[in-house]
């Protein structure tokens, strides 16, 4: 009997693994950065570049930074989702407009409509890196710290936003 | 005449479009060199499969600038690796370092390989122990000892049947 108990055993351990392997995102790489101090830039605001913005201005708010671009796909996907979240102000959202043309930028969010408080422009993709940006759009769950609490690969849906954003945003809003 | 120059210019448009990329090395070869060597350690993001040294992704060409400047900067590899590991994690290695984490990545195929072992020394032992050594009857046992005392082979009857 034990002959062919174990070979079972360990075909169903081997079809774990694979079914795990299988389950997992390649594309979904966890950042180093979550639980750690959001890296601080000084970046000219989009619509008024003689105006500046730091992380450091938005401390003792929870706040959202989306990095988004006027070419990026999936940003087009996430952009009502962003608009209705704006509406109702739950957070601000602040956007990261990532190697991006200003003038581009400025068009897509006149005939789009612009869901963020402001947004500053990372022209050379320097901030990005810092923030480890691999794929747009990417969006940060900062707390009042000013510490990363979670990290949004791919654009914000209706649903990652109800099941792990706003609960986390509320958590931390609370704190 | 046209005809021959114009295939003459389009045979030439490789040469003219790859003239930006060899300018690019030419500013320091020796640097070039060393970007290329650390950058094949390191793993593109956005294509995952390709290293960075090899990846046309627009932030493979940015992380190679910024590589590249480090360099420049007179930073060690180790500190360039490092750089990178805080914000991509490690995943950007193609070496991936031995940590809590990894420890199945490293020494599982080693304890595949022992649990085998181990099973297969088990299954011998066990094998042997079942065949067990042929008793011999008294009849058979002379007869094996008749045999046994059979003078030698006659010249006629060769010893190898297959000679």
């Amino acid at each position: 009997m034990m002959r062919f108990i174990l070979p079972f055993i360990v075909f169903v351990i081997l079809a774990a693994f694979l079914y795990v392997g299988l389950g997992l995102n390649p594309r979904e790489v966890n950042s180093p950065l979550i639980d750690k101090p959001a890296p601080a830039f000084t970046l000219p605001q989009l619509h008024e570049p003689a105006k500046l913005f730091s992380p450091a201005d938005m401390k003792g708010k929870v706040w959202l930074l989306n990095v988004w671009a006027s070419w990026c796909v999936s940003c087009r996907e996430e952009h009502p989702v962003l608009m209705e979240l704006a509406r109702q102000n739950i957070v601000p959202v602040y956007g990261l407009d990532y190697k991006d043309k200003n003038e581009d930028a400025e068009l897509w969010l006149k005939k789009g409509g612009d869901p963020y408080v402001l947004s500053v422009s990372d022209a050379d993709g320097r901030i990005g890196i810092d923030y480890g940006v691999y794929g747009v759009p990417e969006t940060y769950v900062i707390d009042k710290q000013g510490v990363i609490r979670y990290k949004q690969i791919g654009p914000v849906t209706p649903q990652n936003l109800s099941e792990k954003i706003l609960p986390l945003v509320a958590e931390l809003q609370a704190k | 005449m046209k005809k021959y120059l114009l295939i003459l210019l389009f045979s030439l448009m490789p040469v003219f479009s790859y003239a930006g990329e060899a300018k690019d090395m030419a500013e320091d070869p020796v640097l070039e060199k060393r970007m290329i060597g650390l950058a094949e350690k390191l793993r593109c993001l956005v294509c995952q499969n390709e290293s960075l040294a090899s990846s046309h992704a627009e932030l493979a060409e940015d992380l190679r600038r910024e590589v590249r400047e480090q360099m420049k900067l007179g930073k060690s590899d180790q500190e360039i690796i490092d750089y990178l590991v805080a914000r991509y994690g490690d995943f950007v290695l193609y070496d991936p370092p031995v940590k809590k984490t990894t420890l199945l990545l490293w020494y599982g195929p080693f304890a595949l390989l022992l649990i085998g072992g181990g099973v297969l020394v088990y299954q011998l032992r066990k094998r042997k122990g079942q065949i067990a050594e042929p008793e011999l009857s008294a009849e058979e046992a002379q007869r094996a000892a008749a045999l046994l005392n059979e003078p030698a082979d006659t010249p006629n009857q060769p010893k190898d049947p297959q000679a």
